[in-house]
């Protein structure tokens, strides 16, 4: 049961999908277009997060870290 | 919306400074009772307008969500898209070109269809085009019968399967009080008029086309509206666009509503007078416009206007919205201006006796110069009419182009107005007149109330029996048609041009015909609909109220 509402869920949202971007009107060669462009920009972007995104948030995280790092140490050094 | 919180603050639930709460209906200390406004809605009450309108005045246009404007784009930017690479696709003959284009040997003369103005009936309305222009084959009462038919190549052309689909729940006709009928008195008297006079009149009302018929029908229409005298026409797009011309000119001036319809554009333009635009029901625009007129006279000669004419509808059928009447009256009797008042949609569908919209608001016939008028929607017929002072009437006759060059009235057409007016007005003796038009006013209500409680957002007028839903997106236009058909509920959806490019909407025009039983249905499955296509836009949450009983008349009823 709940895989099958689920399922209906998910076929809802597809249709609502089709709705906004209009590919509801479209014949079936032109959704065929849309959907590959559509889907080859989605796999490109996610490529780009995936090399990218984990190297320049680290990148960003020793930055930071180094920032507050020498400041830690140096209050450490008045306080004492 | 937060109106029953609103209400329950303003009923003073706040104890004061003393500690004493305020008397139960929101009394202050010095005795000043609070009016008890409603920011969204525009309430016109009497405290408001100095005693102009005697009854509430409820209209609501809620404004477009900024999401749905946004996605409404997108949707119609990947439809542009996609209309130009077929279009490319046409022009280098990778695809084979349907829509008319001329000739091998004139490729190099001038253009004769205006290839890039149909962009957007080739690319857009072509893909949709099936929820329009569908035949039907039986009287288009509550019920209507359609002739089925599918298309193969995406709209381009239609076949006919041979099925008919039969009794789907008629939503589009123009059918108010249900005089859309094929059987009854109404169709008797045709049709003995039609054995007696047949159906050709063969000439011009001025030649010899001018029936004892058409004498009885203009004594019985001056009658029914008020006023001294009227004219008769066989058409009501051509009442408006050939009698505009005869009444102004040169040297006129003519204020026009900014959603006229096209016929009284036509008219205004034909006639050659200046012609300036007010904002939609909208009496400061239309009070400013009348003050320059007067202070600044004409463009470059400063002389003053030889006539100021106002044109405005009862109904505007594409918002549901109904004129502010009493307002314009007072502004035309201060600028001494003359008022052409265009009641197509609310002759017969609004008054408490369905004398329209003058009727509506309590006014006297005589305020309003020009009462021009269809027989097409709340009659059952067709044509249209002109009512005024017996001087402009018979000044319409010799000088309107209609009067003069087109066939008048079909005598069985004219026997139909004659009867159903005469049941309107309860002289046949009975009281289905006014049961129908009750039962209008009925259905109205209850329909916009449902479908508002329901979360779809509804303009217009709460009295209005023409109810336009909004749909927005480009999609959703075709979709909600197909969806209603295959539910067996016929509606008219209309998208640009006859509408702004975003606010695309579907029209339900309610008819007496209706009973409560195929407006359950036909509310059960919009809700569905709705549902499916994701239509519930609105953001003001009404509380459903106890649901009254439904045979309540509804003029007797106070706001609450």
């Amino acid at each position: 049961m709940d895989i099958k509402s689920m399922k209906n869920y998910l076929y809802w949202l597809y249709c609502q999908f089709e709705l906004i971007t209009c590919s509801y009107l479209m014949e079936p060669w032109e959704k065929l277009l849309f959907y590959t462009f559509n889907v080859t920009m989605l796999v490109m972007v996610l490529y780009t997060t995936y090399i990218f995104v984990p190297v320049h948030i680290s990148t960003a995280f020793q930055f930071f870290l180094h920032l507050f790092g020498n400041q830690h140490e140096k209050t450490v050094s008045v306080v004492k | 919306m937060e109106r029953p919180e609103r209400v329950a603050a303003a009923l003073g639930a706040q104890p004061r400074a003393n500690g004493c709460s305020g008397a139960a209906h929101g009394a202050l200390r010095n005795g000043y009772v609070r009016g008890l406004p409603a920011p969204d809605t525009q309430i016109n009450h009497i405290v408001h307008n100095g005693g102009l309108y005697k009854r509430p005045f409820n209209e609501d246009f809620e404004e477009t969500p900024m999401l749905v404007a946004v996605l409404t784009y997108v949707g119609y930017g990947v439809l542009t898209l996609f209309g130009y690479l077929r279009d490319f696709m046409r022009q280098w003959k990778i695809e084979k070109c349907q829509n008319a284009t001329e000739r091998e040997e004139q490729k190099d003369f001038v253009p004769l269809y205006q290839d890039f103005e149909n962009f957007y009936n080739r690319n857009l309305y072509m893909r949709i085009r099936d929820s329009w222009n569908r035949p039907i084959c039986s009287v288009p009462g509550a019920k209507v019968d359609m002739m089925e038919r599918i298309s193969h190549d995406y709209n381009w052309t239609f076949t006919y399967t041979g099925r008919v689909i039969k009794d789907i729940i008629n939503m589009g006709s123009y059918n108010y009080l249900g005089f859309a009928q094929n059987a009854g008195t109404c169709q008797e008297a045709a049709a003995k008029v039609l054995s007696q006079y047949g159906a050709g009149v063969c000439s011009t009302r001025q030649e010899m086309g001018n029936l004892d018929k058409h004498e009885e029908l203009e004594k019985l229409v001056a009658r029914f509206l008020g006023v001294e005298s009227a004219m008769a026409y066989g058409m009501g797009f051509a009442t408006n666009s050939m009698n505009i011309p005869a009444l102004v000119g040169k040297g006129c001036l003519i204020l026009s509503d900014e959603l006229n319809h096209a016929s009284l554009v036509l008219g205004a333009r034909l006639s050659g007078a200046t012609i300036r635009i007010f904002k939609h029901n909208n009496m400061q625009s239309l009070e400013k416009l009348l003050k320059d007129a007067i202070v600044h006279g004409q463009p470059r000669t400063r002389r003053p206007w030889k006539k100021i004419l106002i044109l405005v509808e009862g109904i505007y059928s594409m918002e549901g919205s109904i004129v502010r009447l009493p307002e314009v009256i007072a502004l035309k009797k201060k600028y001494k201006s003359y008022l052409y008042l265009d009641e197509a949609h609310s002759i017969g569908a609004l008054g408490p006796t369905g004398r329209g919209v003058v009727e509506y608001f309590g006014l006297s016939p005589e305020d309003v110069d020009v009462m021009m008028g269809t027989f097409t929607k709340s009659f059952g017929a067709a044509g249209g009419y002109i009512g005024g002072k017996k001087e402009l009437i018979d000044y319409l006759r010799t000088y309107s182009h209609s009067a003069v060059y087109a066939t008048s009235l079909s005598p069985p057409v004219v026997e139909q107005i004659i009867t159903s007016m005469k049941c309107i007005m309860g002289e046949d003796g009975t009281t289905v007149g006014k049961a129908r038009v009750q039962q209008l006013a009925e259905n109205t209500r209850y329909f916009r109330r449902r479908l508002k409680e329901m979360g779809f957002i509804i303009y217009g007028n709460e009295d209005s029996p023409v109810v336009p839903l909004m749909l927005y997106m480009p999609a959703k236009i075709g979709a909600f048609g197909r969806e209603m058909l295959k539910r067996n509920i016929g509606v008219v959806v209309v998208g640009f041009p006859a509408t702004p490019i975003i606010e695309s909407r579907a029209r339900f025009c309610l008819s007496a015909a209706h009973t409560k039983e195929m407006l359950d249905t036909a509310l059960k499955e919009i809700n569905e609909v709705g549902d499916l296509l994701q239509l519930k836009y609105s953001r003001h949450h009404l509380v459903p109220l106890l649901d009254r009983p439904f045979d309540e008349t509804t003029y007797e009823e106070t706001e609450d």
